[in-house]
């Protein structure tokens, strides 16, 4: 009895209203609205006609099929990268704190500063990137303006921006394993790369799993970066789900730009589910 | 010993490239003039017009860049505090009172950290309650998806508060708010602070939801003032670039001073998603 008023679940209600009026009630009208056309006051049934134009229209097929390169590439590079990095920053060596502070800093930075910059850095002429490789006797491509770069050039300062989020998480992964067994592993007279393939890799796992859903998660969702960067051009090379949801908005097509938020709900939940249950369950295992 | 000073000296030049001359570039942009930002080539000034560029900036559009500072710190300020005393009230209760609801609630909490939010749908239920173009509706569309990771962050802390310390309060006559608000969000002080900053720099840099909730000049935040500088002032880069700078100081603000807790938070916040 005293429990109950002490612990009262009207302290629930107040997040429980702002979070079902704007996070929960769009996502379940968003089902419904998808299979409408919608012009905000009215909406009228069409069936699965807006999931049949996402799947037909080649330009929104193409941001499908770049939304799953986009988010495998980003985080296999930030799973390499950052385990990497983090081997690096826990080993001994000088400015080890000067060096996780650079490398961790642009994960706070506004992404559209970054992507402006790096627009800027990119550009086929003049840019940084290019002048450096050119001086290198290397012709660099339009990084943004090729269509078969363009995507992955997003993705590269994705990583670039993200990486340092990376390298914290295995960092506090790596230096939670006990000093004792990299002692038996010396005594054993394991090498460096012994310690890591036997010691670091299996053991900084449940860390792995983190990086992995993480950035599949931001990766998949991505939008903010690529609009910045190239706006889903040239033409719709780089389009991603979330660029397709903006740009039908901008059109007026609600009920297709909702369906395309539907899209990416299913493409999430049918991806992290699923292999984060597979990822946590094999650690039990071994 | 010898070797690892040296692949120190390579790391440290390594990461100093491919993380600082990005930053560098910002900051050499910023001072030049207009005629030798538009080269876009990293090279040093050869005049620093560095508080002319300022000074032209912020008076760009009326002071739009001012009016959108205001508006971004509200926004922050608003959104920030509201999330941290309702996720903190959700999280003291789901920790400390084992109920039936607390498996759909936990199942709620993950979702909103996973489900891409559904935006069109948002503007109609944002609509009807006619808090669309406002702030006061982005402020809620911020509290709401925040939330999440918020309530994770308190949770595992919660834990460690001990349950004597309700006991005793209540032996002493308070009642359930007052024995949150006076005894428990005291103690929960560390890792409210690391939330408020984590958010703080997640809110002030958010562009999708006030380009979509918020649009409009007038209501500009800083990050939308980017984003239309850059297509505004398509040859003006020495202006572009001094507001891409004013925007990345107030988070390093925020790392100079709380570096540990934003490490602290980033980290516990993952490796529960």
């Amino acid at each position: 009895m005293v429990r109950r008023s002490v612990y009262p679940y009207w302290f629930l209600l107040p997040a429980a209203v702002v979070y079902g009026v704007l996070f929960l009630a769009p996502t379940f009208a968003s089902f419904w609205f998808s299979l409408t056309r919608w012009t905000l006051f009215e909406s009228h049934f069409v069936g699965l006609d807006n999931f049949v134009t996402f799947f037909r229209e080649p330009a929104l097929v193409k941001g499908f099929v770049n939304t799953l390169i986009y988010g495998v590439v980003t985080s296999g590079a930030k799973v390499v990268l950052g385990l990497l990095l983090a081997v690096v920053l826990t080993s001994r060596i000088v400015a080890r704190g000067y060096l996780r502070s650079v490398v961790f800093f642009p994960v706070l930075v506004s992404t559209i500063g970054v992507g402006l910059t790096f627009t800027v850095l990119m550009n086929p002429e003049r840019g940084l990137i290019n002048q450096v490789l050119g001086a290198a006797g290397v012709d660099g491509p339009g990084w943004l303006t090729d269509p078969s770069w363009a995507l992955l050039s997003v993705a590269a300062v994705d990583v670039w921006k993200g990486v340092g989020l990376a390298t914290l998480i295995y960092i506090a992964g790596i230096v939670s394993i006990p000093q004792e067994y990299f002692e038996a592993a010396r005594v054993d007279g394991a090498g460096a790369w012994a310690n890591f393939r036997h010691l670091i890799l299996p053991l900084a796992r449940p860390a792995t799993v983190t990086v992995i859903i993480l950035s599949l998660i931001g990766g998949l969702r991505s939008f903010d970066l690529i609009w910045a960067m190239t706006r889903g051009g040239p033409g719709f090379t780089s389009d991603v789900i979330a660029s397709v949801i903006y740009k039908q908005y901008q059109a007026g097509f609600y009920g297709l730009s909702t369906a395309g938020n539907v899209v990416l709900f299913v493409v999430v939940t049918a991806i992290v589910l699923p292999l984060s249950r597979f990822l946590n369950r094999k650690e039990v295992e071994a | 010993m010898k070797k690892s000073a040296f692949s120190g000296i390579i790391a440290i030049m390594a990461s100093s490239v491919i993380f600082l001359v990005p930053f560098a570039f910002i900051l050499l942009t910023a001072s030049k003039d207009q005629r030798q930002a538009a080269r876009l080539d990293f090279s040093w000034p050869t005049e620093f017009h560095f508080v002319d560029n300022l000074i032209a900036v912020l008076k760009a559009d009326d002071y739009l860049l001012i009016i959108a500072y205001i508006n971004s710190i509200i926004l922050t300020v608003g959104s920030v505090s509201i999330m941290v005393v309702l996720a903190a009230m959700v999280a003291f209760v789901l920790q400390r009172r084992a109920g039936r609801w607390n498996g759909l609630i936990n199942f709620l909490v993950l979702s909103g950290l996973i489900i891409p939010p559904a935006v069109v749908p948002t503007i109609w239920v944002l609509d009807g309650l006619g808090l669309f173009r406002t702030m006061a509706g982005l402020i809620a569309v911020e509290v709401a998806f925040g939330l999440s990771f918020c309530v994770l962050l308190f949770r595992a802390f919660v834990a460690t508060v001990p349950r004597e310390l309700d006991e005793a309060a209540i032996l002493d006559g308070a009642g359930p708010a007052r024995l949150f608000f006076r005894v428990i969000l005291p103690l929960l002080r560390p890792v409210v602070i690391t939330a408020v900053v984590v958010q703080s720099v997640t809110v002030f840099n958010d562009f999708v939801n006030p380009l979509y909730f918020l649009p409009g000049s007038d209501n500009a935040t800083v990050q939308l003032t980017v984003y239309n500088f850059a297509g505004q002032f398509g040859t003006q880069y020495h202006l572009l670039f001094m507001d891409i700078l004013l925007v990345t100081i107030p988070p390093l603000i925020m790392f100079l001073f709380f570096n540990g807790r934003i490490v602290a938070g980033m980290t516990a916040g993952a490796i529960k998603g």
